[in-house]
């Protein structure tokens, strides 16, 4: 079982009718330059090894409560954002810690944040689903499933109501694609045109739930759009490259003004659920077998060394000086303060 | 002979206007025909006769105001037949119950002026000379709304029918022509989706107002309401804001069943990150509504149908402002000190008039806003007067009421001379029958009972 059987398959189909999709000949032609390229090794790995890291501080009861990694799925969020320009909005659900890394927000305070301390980004009162940055446009981290699309769409909102610009990325994963509020919000953002892309991040499973069983034509989530009239692309969502591309077109639709667009991010998480969940509703080969194949990390490694973008050497010293930067932020997040107890009844109002 | 009567054409209607007729004396009628246009508040609807025949007599003219519903306004009579003078119906039994069930004695506008002027004389944020205008609560938040849309471009109003049909109760009327449809947004019948980009948009800046039909529905919309709107700037640490004004008409309206006659005042009062304000007269609702405004949190704005129509003066201010979070004494007394708010008020206040009658003089507190309670208000009164009864509409249990009892308890037990009484809405779904209905709503009798309970008198 591949991301989705029938969206490989076709791709598979597609690319052995291409004589020219010699694997050496696709590893040459990234689409990217050397500096995106490296930068998108660069954060996705930071994601990586950050989310390592907080699985290893959950594991000894570092971090509370509930903890989603987002290992696996980083292509998606990386992508997106080489896309995106000053003052665009992004918004998600509670598996975050990727998209604030992705989008510039520390790695010492999001990490502190999931300990609960006060130098984390919600000075300890959010935890590991509810983080902030007005300074990036991260609009949260929101723990209720779908909550995040009209929220996100209400950002779209603004800009269109401002006459700026900007698009909000919203993401949202298969299992909230079955939330009622999402189809609400499809209906309105299209009949007011408003600058967003939806931005499904297809990883198969609802919790513990695979899509086959709770979502019907779960292999094409995107289609949803047309019933609203909102154009949509399913993208390899472990690919960097097709990602950017496909933000690129979307942003660009949206920027015009002609309304929302949808991209259907076909995707994998390697960890459960939440640090919680075991995850014994798949099989470990079929982990195995994305890891294998289509991790987006090793793909752009791959790229790069074969295309002399970069040395062996080199990535193993992007390598380390990322494990510092996370090693230094589990340090800080596991020494620094809890909140001081005055913090129980402080941002509970804004005063006028 | 068939006398026709001023018919309601709502839930709330009480009168109308008899705009214009489109028969003459002498016409012939039959069954469908449309008779005359009949003005409310809300809407212009047509009447059609049921009856053959001519119509005999024009009892109200066309333009007559304020034409109380039920009252015969033509005649129709055999064809050819000449008129019938004086075929004044009798008013119904259901309409003479009507009249004596009331349960305000302020229905008139006179009598409304004279319980707020009590309020004004007390109330300090008025400057002395200050002219009073009489307005509706529904003319009241409609100003409010379009004067802070003057002053502020980040300030819109979104909700069901609120643009092209002019509000669904008239409340927006006119500000579709004046904001144009960028700030005065018609949505579909979706309150969970809708609720959820307005509260986006607060998130980005903006200053939605939206409007709920009635809070009824803004059940479905009430998860962004509470986890989105109340709690981000907790659990943002302080990053964000959300100012954002939830409004709409709440509690029982009238013969409109379970599903549409509830108030929420208990359930979002509950929710730390909310501020819930909910006014009585007009000028509490167009100060209140101004605050609420401009207010950086989201603020629930508890509106009521039946008080929509109602007048009131509102003093001549440029910027009126009522602060959210201030009680205000409605009238002055020591015997027995009567805590309510909203509609409430009117059981409040009628209650207030008829023990003043048998020589009680009751001080009634308007609390205004809900939450922040102001709870020292009420503490004050009650330290003067050591008797306390406490009226709402909503359901009695986990109340409003409740909350207050506990407040009073403890922080005035050593003034009471009486437990405090409470009197609310029933612990019952709103039943449809009339009979039912005004059995499960507090009353006027129930207030004065309660208040000469803890009077033990």
């Amino acid at each position: 079982m591949a991301v989705s059987s029938a969206y490989l398959a076709r791709k598979a189909a597609k690319a052995e009718k291409s004589a020219k999709s010699s694997s050496k000949q696709d590893l040459k032609n990234s689409g990217l330059t050397q500096d995106e390229e490296l930068k998108a090794y660069y954060d996705m790995l930071m994601i990586r090894r950050f989310e390592e890291k907080a699985g290893q501080l959950y594991g000894m009861g570092q971090i509370g409560g509930f903890c989603h990694l987002y290992i696996g799925q980083e292509a998606v969020v990386v992508g997106m954002e080489m896309g995106a320009i000053e003052g665009d909005q992004r918004i998600t659900s509670y598996r975050d810690h990727g998209h604030m890394l992705a989008c510039g927000m520390e790695a010492k305070g999001v990490m502190a944040e999931l300990t609960g301390r006060q130098g984390g980004l919600s000075k300890g009162k959010g935890g590991s689903m509810h983080m902030f940055s007005v300074e990036k446009q991260f609009y949260g981290g929101h723990g209720i499933v779908g909550a995040q699309v009209p929220l996100g769409a209400g950002l779209a909102f603004a800009n269109k109501y401002r006459g700026n610009k900007n698009v909000s990325m919203v993401y949202f994963g298969d299992g909230a694609a079955n939330q009622g509020q999402v189809y609400e919000t499809f209906n309105m953002t299209s009949i007011w045109k408003l600058p967003v892309i939806f931005v499904i991040e297809n990883n198969r499973y609802a919790m513990g739930t695979s899509a086959t069983r709770s979502t019907a034509a779960s292999d094409h989530l995107g289609a949803r759009g047309e019933a609203f009239g909102i154009p949509s692309e399913q993208v390899d969502g472990m690919d960097v490259r097709a990602v950017k591309e496909a933000a690129d077109r979307a942003m660009e639709h949206c920027r015009a003004g002609e309304g929302p667009y949808i991209l259907e991010m076909m995707t994998y998480r390697y960890r459960g659920h939440s640090m919680s969940d075991p995850a014994k509703y798949r099989s470990k080969e079929e982990v195995q077998k994305m890891r294998e194949e289509h991790d987006p990390i090793e793909q752009v490694k791959a790229r790069l060394l074969a295309s002399n973008r970069a040395t062996e050497e080199d990535l193993k010293k992007m390598d380390a000086d990322i494990r510092e930067i996370v090693t230094a932020a589990a340090d800080f997040a596991v020494a620094d303060a809890l909140p001081d107890v005055s913090e129980l009844y402080t941002d509970i109002y804004k005063s006028a | 002979m068939p006398t026709i009567l001023m018919p309601a054409l709502s839930p709330t209607m009480e009168e109308g206007k008899l705009a214009k007729w489109l028969k003459n004396v002498g016409d012939p009628v039959k069954a469908g025909d449309i008779l005359a246009e009949i003005e409310t508040d809300k809407a212009t609807m047509e009447i059609e006769a049921i009856d053959e025949g001519a119509l005999t007599e024009i009892i109200v003219p066309a333009g007559t105001e304020g034409v109380k519903v039920n009252a015969p306004i033509a005649v129709i009579g055999a064809p050819s037949v000449g008129t019938s003078s004086g075929a004044v119906a009798p008013p119904s039994p259901e309409e003479k119950d009507e009249a004596n069930a009331k349960p305000t004695p302020f229905s008139s506008g006179e009598s409304a002026r004279r319980a707020d002027e009590v309020s004004q004389q007390q109330d300090p944020e008025i400057p002395a000379g200050t002219e009073m205008v009489s307005m509706t609560v529904r003319e009241a938040i409609r100003t409010a709304m379009s004067e802070e849309m003057r002053a502020d471009k980040d300030v819109f109003l979104m909700g069901e029918e609120v643009g092209q049909y002019q509000g669904a109760y008239k409340i927006s009327q006119g500000m579709l022509d004046e904001f144009g449809p960028e700030r005065v947004i018609d949505t579909p019948i979706t309150e969970h989706g809708f609720t959820g980009i307005a509260t986006g948009a607060a998130f980005a800046g903006l200053k939605p107002i939206v409007e709920f039909m009635t809070f009824n529905f803004a059940m479905q919309a009430i998860d962004h309401i509470i986890n989105s709107a109340a709690k981000t700037l907790y659990m943002s640490g302080g990053q964000m804001g959300c100012p954002i004004v939830f409004r709409g008409a709440n509690g029982a309206a009238a013969r409109v069943g379970a599903q549409h006659s509830q108030d929420y005042a208990a359930w979002y009062a509950q929710i730390p990150g909310l501020k819930v304000v909910m006014p009585y007269t007009a000028a509490d609702a167009k100060g209140l509504m101004k605050a609420a405004i401009r207010d950086p949190n989201p603020v629930i704005f508890l509106e009521n149908e039946i008080l929509y129509g109602k007048s009131f003066d509102v003093p001549k201010l440029d910027d009126w402002i009522v602060p959210i979070g201030k009680a205000r004494i409605a009238r002055a007394g020591h015997h027995v000190t009567i805590v309510s708010f909203g509609i409430g008020m009117t059981y409040a206040l009628g209650a207030a008039e008829k023990l003043a009658a048998e020589g009680i003089e009751a001080e009634v507190v308007d609390l205004r806003t809900i939450r922040p309670l102001d709870i020292e208000t009420v503490i004050a009164s009650v330290k003067k007067t050591n008797r306390c009864v406490c009226v709402e509409e909503g359901f009695p249990r986990f109340s409003v009421t409740s909350e207050l009892a506990a407040e009073i308890m403890t922080h005035a037990f050593d003034y009471l001379d009486a437990p405090v009484a409470r009197v609310a809405g029933k612990d019952v779904p709103m039943p449809y029958a009339s009979n039912l209905e005004k059995l499960a709503l507090p009353t006027v009798d129930e207030v004065v009972a309660a208040a000469k309970g803890v009077l033990y008198v």
